[in-house]
């Protein structure tokens, strides 16, 4: 059995493709909302050199993703060995070499890294403007309002995802999370620039 | 020896993976097996099952091992059918 088959029978028995999926966008939403905070405190504020604005986010970026990895790792595994035991009782068995067990040992993996990876990825796709400036390329638009542009568009991209998965309207779904990240940024610029 | 033509056993299975996928893999640990699976019972975390294996020459500890990793629990052998080499040949 090929890996992708083997997590793809581990997430079925466990019921655990709605916590990643939940847990991708809740994370994913974080790490969104984290980035668009400090670059929206960096426009607000003094103006500094872009190398000292990457530095800030990629520090965040990567804290969120070992916050997201080691809180689920640990939650998650304590949770699967509570699943564990209570099915070994059940079944009067020990299931540890079984694809109960297999699942109670990779699962937290999975989904930890699912976790982390959700805000680092969000957070580094938002950083691109920045690096991109860095570089010295050229944007239509300053870095910092790039940024902003990006970040808007992976929080509406992010609700038109719930929206397809509840099956509601994409649109609407995509709209109400971008308003909160607008209300989000109205907020900071009005505490943050004043 | 004689070659087991068929076997029904008497498991003890947690609800996942599903009765599909595990008769499935039972049925993949030979070329040529016919596995029917019935559900005798369930409660909240298991069930039991009656499966009928047929093949021209079951392997019964890979099946018993098949069983084992998908997290079954093999209570018994409830019926068997062996036919000799002579009569296989």
């Amino acid at each position: 059995m090929s890996l992708i088959s083997q997590i793809r029978l581990l997430l079925r028995i466990t019921h655990s493709n709605d916590i990643v999926r939940r847990y991708f966008v809740v994370n994913g939403f974080d790490g969104a909302l984290t980035m668009l905070g400090l670059v929206i405190g960096f426009l607000v504020s003094a103006p500094v050199e872009t190398g000292l604005i990457i530095n800030a986010c990629l520090g965040a970026a990567i804290a969120l993703g070992m916050s997201g990895v080691s809180s689920a790792y640990i939650s998650e595994s304590a949770e699967r060995k509570l699943a564990l035991l209570k099915l070994e009782e059940a079944m009067s068995s020990d299931l540890r070499e079984s694809v109960h067990g297999e699942a109670a040992r990779w699962m937290p993996l999975v989904i930890a890294l699912v976790n982390g990876l959700a805000p680092l990825v969000i957070s580094l796709i938002i950083m691109i403007p920045l690096w991109l400036a860095n570089m010295g390329i050229a944007l239509p638009v300053p870095p910092l309002y790039a940024s902003i542009l990006v970040a808007l568009l992976l929080t509406f991209l992010l609700g038109v995802f719930l929206g397809r998965i509840a099956g509601t309207s994409w649109l609407r779904s995509g709209v109400q999370t971008l308003l909160v990240a607008m209300l989000t940024a109205t907020l900071i610029y009005l505490f943050a620039g004043h | 020896m004689g070659s087991v033509k068929r076997v029904v056993l008497d498991v003890l299975k947690p609800h996942q993976p599903s009765a599909i996928e595990f008769s499935q893999a039972i049925a993949k640990v030979g070329v040529d097996y016919q596995v029917r699976l019935s559900v005798i019972e369930m409660d909240e975390n298991t069930e039991t099952l009656l499966i009928d294996i047929r093949g021209n020459a079951i392997d019964f500890d890979a099946i018993q091992s098949v069983i084992s990793s998908m997290g079954g629990s093999l209570h018994s052998i409830d019926e068997v059918e062996v036919h000799s080499d002579e009569h296989a040949g």
